[in-house]
């Protein structure tokens, strides 16, 4: 009986462990796949020269185009996104105490919830199909309203997190609301920085809402009205040829991408630790 | 904070008449703002229902029908509803007995020390951009699984329907698979949590009783815990119906309903995503963005039944701790 229980207990935690063992090699499997086929075609033509012609000879073209055309993208996706995203967090942590306030902090949850290809059918039938013109600025409103949600949620927690002796003491020197608010904001603003660093990554990764919004493009960035280049779109489109020369650029695409979106990721990850711990 | 000391007061002792009229303000522009929360859930339903007013008229039958033919002006989404629900459940049938492993672990069985490392990595998992799980999937695990594995369980398990047949390089399984790593960090984070919450005290009765850790994990912290768990499971069923990326480069892309999880087929975010493009009429295009309105409308009420159940298993948690 007594060894039974024994070997039991041992099993349950063996699984457990085999788990959280499958788990974090994937993570490591895919990370060094991408490091390793990516590494090959990490070179200065990747980040100056124009996408190759199929099978052309290594290092005669790279993706320059479309490093440029993520960050513009993203960056009007920051535009439009984190100021929303940061007064919609302050209203609800701040201002919406009552029924209201927490029904947006509700439908910000769903919305995060709403997958992103959805919202790129939002942008399409909205922006897209009446000017007949993918472009930047349909990508950006569509990666712009994907990282709404998050950047709120995550500054009205870090506003939360703020005592409330913060805000007493300030209102208790006659400061008004929206001074005090703005109190409260200046303490959680290590907060509110990671959250729109982190809805940024997001963005930067986002694919689907791309195929519907921006399209892409072989050339530079030519106009916010016109498709743009970006990583992501390249890694899907390259990825899926079957040139061997576009798949070994999908894996550099792949290794940059994550040097960057996991890059944000770690970087959050240190500044809100050290954050806790002081 | 007490850097902020002179300047309150230097606020406070300039504090003019007109204060009053900009809270007002602040409190009114805020909330306009953050009504775009309220304004953004509307315009999805608004704009998708519009947009696909074309097919909706043709009404239920013209959703389920079994093919997708331009040409014949037919739009049927029963191979992509389908697809859907198949991939997401593989996900869940891998996924969550993972997930509740990493969360039993991350609560229960860990050393302090591993505790942050390990769910750290875990929810850098979720960091990872879908498309590098389609790259991953497509040239790494398709390959691996259709050469190694699927013969291994083509063999033994043939007895399934599941898993007879040809064996194609993209499949429903293979799909499922990369999806169950991708619903991992969500479904095992919201389990944590769920699993933190159940009271101490539950803990120490089992104890009490002489469980062993095992046991006391059965008895007192996942029985207790089973609502949220639920409520994970939704919202890890939600993410996966409607992710688009490493499914349409691991799932074929083809219109079939096949019990052989070895079979392409194909999924509703997987249709959008190739036919948007080649949608020529009008009445395509309405087809497509029906098939988002499917998509819309199981994915908010899986989440919003996720986040109800959620929030009230943690507040009858949060009630039991003041009893």
């Amino acid at each position: 009986m007594k060894s039974t229980r024994l070997a039991s207990e041992w099993f349950w935690t063996g699984i457990c462990v085999a788990a959280v063992g499958l788990t974090v090699v994937s993570l490591f499997a895919i990370v060094a796949d991408v490091a390793i086929r990516g590494a090959a075609d990490f070179n200065l033509a990747f980040f100056t020269k124009l996408p190759p012609l199929p099978n052309a000879k290594p290092s005669s073209g790279g993706l320059a185009n479309a490093i440029q055309g993520s960050l513009i993208l993203v960056a009007g996706a920051c535009a439009v996104g984190i100021p929303i995203g940061i007064v919609s967090g302050i209203y609800i942590s701040e201002f919406g105490s009552g029924l209201y306030g927490s029904v947006l902090s509700f439908l910000g949850d769903v919305l995060a919830g709403i997958p992103s290809i959805v919202t790129g059918i939002l942008v399409f039938t909205l922006i897209v199909l009446p000017l007949h013109a993918f472009s930047v600025v349909a990508g950006s409103i569509a990666l712009g309203s994907i990282m709404i949600p998050i950047v709120s949620s995550t500054t009205a927690q870090s506003l939360r997190a703020v005592p409330n002796s913060v805000r007493e003491g300030s209102l208790a020197l006659g400061v008004g609301k929206w001074r005090t608010t703005m109190v409260v904001f200046g303490s959680a603003k290590s907060g509110v920085a990671t959250a729109s660093l982190y809805a940024t990554a997001r963005a930067m990764g986002e694919t689907a809402p791309i195929l519907l919004t921006v399209g892409s493009s072989a050339f530079w960035f030519s106009g916010a009205w016109s498709p743009v280049a970006t990583l992501t779109y390249y890694i899907y489109d390259y990825a899926t040829s079957s040139t061997p020369n576009w798949i070994a650029l999908a894996w550099t695409a792949a290794l940059v991408l994550m040097l960057i979106v996991l890059g944000i990721n770690v970087a959050v990850r240190i500044v809100t630790r050290r954050g806790a711990h002081s | 904070m007490l850097r902020d000391g002179p300047a309150m007061s230097k606020q406070g002792s300039k504090k003019s008449p007109s204060s009053g009229r900009v809270d007002r303000w602040a409190r009114y522009l805020t909330l306009a703002i953050a009504s775009s929360a309220l304004f953004l859930t509307l315009l999805y339903f608004l704009v998708l229902t519009r947009g696909s007013e074309r097919t909706l008229t043709f009404g239920l039958s013209f959703i389920f029908g079994s093919k997708w033919d331009p040409v014949a002006n037919v739009f049927g989404l029963a191979p992509e509803i389908y697809g859907s629900m198949l991939t997401s459940a593989i996900a869940l049938v891998i996924g969550v007995p993972v997930s509740i492993g990493v969360a039993v672990f991350l609560s229960e069985l860990s050393p302090t020390r591993f505790r942050a490392p390990v769910s750290f990595l875990v929810e850098m998992l979720a960091a990872v951009p879908s498309v590098v799980y389609g790259l991953w999937g497509l040239l790494v695990l398709a390959p691996f699984l259709q050469k190694d594995i699927y013969p291994t369980l083509g063999r033994y398990l043939s007895f399934l329907p599941l898993f007879q047949g040809r064996i194609y390089y993209t499949s429903f399984l293979t799909a499922g698979i990369v999806l169950a790593l991708m619903i991992v960090p969500i479904v095992s984070a919201i389990s944590r949590d769920v699993l933190l919450a159940v009271p101490q005290s539950q803990r120490e009765a089992a104890y009490a009783l002489g469980a062993t850790r095992s046991e006391m994990v059965r008895m007192s912290v996942l029985s207790n815990a089973r609502p949220g768990m639920v409520a994970a499971v939704f919202l890890g069923f939600g993410r996966a119906f409607g992710e688009t990326m490493a499914v349409v480069m691991l799932i074929g892309n083809s219109q079939t309903i096949s019990a052989s999880l070895f079979s392409p087929g194909s999924t509703l975010a997987s249709l959008i995503a190739t036919q948007y493009a080649d949608a020529s009429t009008a009445l395509e295009v309405s087809a497509v963005v029906e098939a988002g309105l499917v998509l819309l409308l199981v994915a908010m009420s899986t989440c919003l039944v996720g986040r109800l159940l959620i929030r009230r298993f943690l507040r009858s948690k949060q009630a039991a701790l003041f009893q």
